[in-house]
């Protein structure tokens, strides 16, 4: 059964390194790691921006999706690729690109600091932003996905039954999409929750301030590999607690309109 | 796709022979094919021109370089990465993989460097030393100090007696480079080198010679090298009158 082969090489593929993580991590001091002052602050830090994170994504991110799903318009797939563009992006780069965009001398930065004195490099906010960056385009195409594939005569349904178009997308278009909403959220929040790459170029590397988990692991991994181990596999074991608890709970079926309440 | 597989057999096959006459020593003859070069980020421009000055004083050899923190290489070559070569940006590091057995005879100092403030180009900030840093109103960033550039800066800063609140703790030199380069920052602490090779775009302002530190940049050929004698080759001629000439253009202390 060659699909059942195939399958168990790429279980495999991601199960060693992970193995290999768990066969290396210095058991005997993990406890100590875990309970180090810097790594309870990095890790909290980290927590609470990846939340701001997808909170900004689902924000933004789900009417843009609904456009794009669902609104004809010229040059949509131009602002589709621009929407989805730091995907692929290196994050270093996308973080000299917010330089560029929203640093002190930005485009828009210069202007935020000189009228509004926001200043978003070295500052938390800036790790939000950066984080919002990279994430927000996983949950878009998801949802967008599931928006073109969702059958809108509920829509019309709704429509000429007299409600709203705010109405009818909060209390059918939601409700229906809501596994790959839910989907999408916890894509970006997982992506957010391990940038690095534009986190450290836009918003620096302060314990306390800038500096996430994935800063910090990066950089014990210099002079303290054991360390940078057993924080990796805080941050796995995090990932997977939310991906596993979610999955039966949010992932199943849409729910028929209405019912999300 | 045939084809593909048979340069790619050849290829090897003639790596395979250069690394098996590889006791031949420093003969012309036998310093051929692949170079891997593991070598600190602040070597990046100077190597990069020494790689191919080699390549053109010894034909048939191509110089392959792999840049990155000092302590990354290690733990790279640690775990098995093909290098013939590590240049490391302070002796701790290269201490390091003495201490693990991994090089092949004693390192050799090729370069030594010293530290500048940088600074945004035409100074507007006016800062004149290291006590300016510390001015509340200066956004200055430095190397973690889990990286030989922020390790320097901070026994800059402890012998000038200055004590600082950076904004951020870069994982690399250029981190910092780019963070005054692009006018996030005012200033920060890097290497003499890094502000020559920013060129235009920033400028040093000089550390007293009194509280400065020398940075020793040790190279040593890797036991087992895949090319021990191009490896040998190459870290002669990074000693060698060429070599010196390009790390001096650099702004490299003569070693």
């Amino acid at each position: 059964m060659p699909v059942v082969v195939l399958a168990g090489a790429a279980v495999l593929f991601f199960a060693l390194p992970l193995v290999g993580l768990v066969w290396r991590a210095p058991w005997s001091h993990a406890w100590q790691y875990l309970t180090d002052d810097g790594a309870l602050t990095a890790l909290r830090l980290s927590l609470q921006c990846s939340l701001w994170a997808t909170l900004l994504s689902v924000v933004f991110g789900v009417p843009l999706a609904w456009v794009l799903a669902s609104v004809e318009f010229r040059g949509r797939s131009f602002v589709r690729a621009l929407c989805t563009l730091s995907m692929v992006l290196p994050p270093v780069v996308g973080g000299v690109a917010l330089f560029f965009a929203l640093g002190r001398r930005g485009l828009v930065g210069q202007h935020l600091d000189e009228w509004f004195g926001i200043r978003l490099p070295f500052t938390t906010a800036g790790v939000v932003v950066a984080q919002t960056f990279v994430a927000m385009p996983f949950l878009v195409i998801t949802v967008e996905a599931a928006l073109r594939q969702l059958d809108m005569r509920f829509d019309d349904a709704s429509r000429t039954l007299g409600a709203s178009r705010w109405y009818t997308f909060r209390r059918v278009t939601l409700p229906a999409i809501r596994p790959a909403l839910v989907a999408g959220a916890v894509l970006a929040w997982a992506r957010a929750l391990g940038e690095f790459g534009a986190t450290i170029t836009f918003a620096g590397n302060f314990p306390g301030t800038t500096q996430t988990l994935p800063l910090q692991v990066y950089l014990s991994l210099e002079t303290n590999p054991e360390e940078a181990i057993v924080l990796s596999l805080l941050l796995i074991a995090i990932s997977f607690a939310v991906l596993v608890g979610l999955r039966d709970r949010w992932f199943g079926r849409g729910a028929p309109p209405g019912e999300w309440a | 796709m045939a084809a593909v597989l048979a340069s790619v057999t050849v290829a090897a096959t003639t790596l395979a022979a250069c690394g098996s006459d590889g006791g031949a020593s420093s003969t012309p003859a036998g310093t051929s094919g692949e170079v891997v070069v593991f070598a600190a980020s602040s070597l990046t421009e100077s190597f990069a021109e020494i790689g191919v000055a080699f390549e053109a004083a010894h034909p048939g050899t191509m110089v392959t370089f792999n840049f990155a923190g000092s302590g990354d290489l290690v733990n790279q070559i640690a775990q098995g990465a093909p290098a013939d070569v590590f240049v490391s940006a302070d002796e701790p590091n290269m201490a390091k993989l003495t201490a693990a057995g991994l090089n092949a005879g004693d390192p050799v100092v090729v370069a030594r460097n010293t530290f500048e403030i940088i600074v945004e180009p035409g100074n507007p900030q006016g800062i004149v030393g290291l006590a300016d840093l510390a001015r509340p109103d200066l956004l200055v960033v430095l190397c973690a100090d889990t990286v030989p550039c922020g390790a320097g800066a901070a026994a800059v800063l402890a012998n000038a007696g200055v004590v600082i609140t950076p904004k951020s703790y870069e994982e690399k030199v250029k981190g910092v480079v780019t963070k005054v380069t692009t006018g996030e920052a005012d200033a920060g602490i890097v290497f003499t080198t890094d502000v020559l090779a920013a060129g235009d775009s920033a400028v040093g302002v000089a550390i007293p010679a009194d509280v400065n530190i020398v940075n020793a940049y040790p190279l040593a050929v890797v036991n087992d090298a895949p090319n021990a004698a191009a490896a040998r080759a190459f870290a002669d001629f990074v000693v060698g009158p060429q070599g010196r000439a390009v790390l001096a253009s650099s702004g490299f202390l003569a070693s």
